[in-house]
Parts: structure tokens; C-alpha cells; sequence
């Protein structure tokens, strides 16, 4: 019964080591899009997709090394991916990040 | 003896929740990098990430409860947060996108939201 268990919890740590390396060559297809996007707009969306891609890393991380201190980092990650979005959106789109005229 | 058999369960539904997520990022990597235009781009990345993310911070969320018994209310915010706001920067993405003014590729069929403006502006005069 112990050895079953064993093997379960060897087909986690497998599951993660494969998991990290899928979202390592995701990252890498994404780095080749913000590095040739042909607009700027291509790049905001790759970099969306990369910080996604970063809190997915974060969590296999809290995994691989049996933590519990990623949990914030993950969190963190997540609130920074979308005020950083957002910025990007408003300087692509007027060119002014804080507008006091609300249309 | 039957906590060893939940124990097993639970070990094998966080393998299939990691690995489900990590091929749902990887296939909106793909995505981004194989579709012709911005707004397809989005299409792939926006909601195929979401659900990948999702995905992950639930294995991860079943992880540390089985192993540590904890339950990680930061986690579940994190999937919460993801859900919302997701969609709430492509779409502010994509505006800026068709105010920057690029043409969508459009293959038998025409831009809508150009037309929609254009009709909201003759409204208005």
C-alpha cells in the first residue's frame, strides 16, 4: 500500500518536471513574438501571455520545492500582470496613461 | 487504510490538473505564434491562458492541501482575480489595437466595429 503511495507521488514529481519544460518552451515561442511582433500591440499581448506563463512557473515551483512561501509571489504576480496591461493598453491607445477627462 | 487510498486518488487528479495546464498554456503559445493577426492573437492567448492558469492553481491548491493540510485562501484568489480580469486587458488591448489602426484580416466578411462607429458618428450629427 506504501509503495503505491510512493508511486503516486513519483508521478506527481514527473508530472511537474514535464510541466515546467512545456511552459519553458512556451516562454520561448512567446520571447520570439515580443521580439518580432511586426506593431507594439503584438508585443502587449505576448507579454500578457508571459506573465501568465510566469505565475504558472511560480506554482510548479511551490510544487518542486515543497514551499509555501510562493503562494504570495503568485498572487503578486498576478495584480502587477494587470495594472502593467492595463498601462501598456492606455499608452498604445492615447499616448496619455492617467487621463482626468473621463469619456 | 482507506486515508492512503484518498491520499493515492487525490496524488493522481493533481498530475492530470498540472499536466492538463501546462498543454492549455503551451497551445496558446502556439497560437500566438501560428495566427495571421492581433486580434486572433488575443483570441488564442487571452482564454486558453485563463483556463490554463486555472488549471495549475487548482493542482496546486490540491497539492498543498494533501501534503501540508493547508488550505491556501491566497491560491483560490489568485484563480478568482485571473477570471476577472483577463478578459477586462484584452479587451482593452484589443481596442487599442483598432485605435492605433490595424485592419483586422478579414476574409469574406467585413469589419463590424468600424461600421458600428461609423453609424454611432452619423447618429450624433
Amino acid at each position: 500500500m506504501n509503495s503505491l503511495l510512493n508511486v503516486t507521488e513519483n508521478i506527481i514529481l514527473i508530472a511537474t518536471i514535464i510541466s515546467i519544460t512545456a511552459i519553458g518552451i512556451s516562454l520561448i515561442l512567446l520571447v520570439y513574438r515580443i521580439i518580432s511582433g511586426p506593431t507594439n500591440v503584438d508585443r502587449a499581448v505576448a507579454l500578457d501571455a508571459a506573465g501568465m506563463n510566469m505565475m504558472g512557473m511560480a506554482a510548479l515551483m511551490a510544487i518542486m520545492i515543497p514551499t509555501t512561501k510562493l503562494n504570495d509571489v503568485i498572487l503578486l504576480i498576478g495584480v502587477l500582470l494587470f495594472i502593467g496591461t492595463i498601462g501598456v493598453a492606455k499608452y498604445l491607445e492615447k499616448g496619455v496613461i492617467i487621463d482626468r477627462d473621463l469619456d | 487504510m482507506i486515508e492512503t487510498w484518498i491520499e493515492v486518488i487525490f496524488n493522481i487528479i493533481v498530475a492530470i490538473f498540472l499536466l492538463a495546464g501546462s498543454f492549455f498554456l503551451i497551445s496558446s503559445s502556439i497560437g500566438t505564434i501560428r495566427f495571421p493577426d492581433v486580434y486572433t492573437r488575443l483570441h488564442a492567448t487571452t482564454k486558453a491562458s485563463t483556463l490554463g492558469i486555472a488549471s495549475l492553481l487548482i493542482g496546486a491548491f490540491l497539492f498543498l492541501y494533501i501534503q501540508h493540510d493547508i488550505i491556501s485562501g491566497k491560491l483560490l484568489l489568485a484563480i478568482v482575480f485571473t477570471l476577472i480580469t483577463s478578459p477586462v486587458a484584452a479587451h482593452m488591448i484589443s481596442r487599442a489595437a483598432h485605435r492605433v489602426g490595424i485592419k483586422p484580416v478579414t476574409k469574406n466578411r467585413t469589419d463590424e466595429y468600424e461600421q458600428a462607429i461609423h453609424k454611432q458618428k452619423q447618429q450624433q450629427k
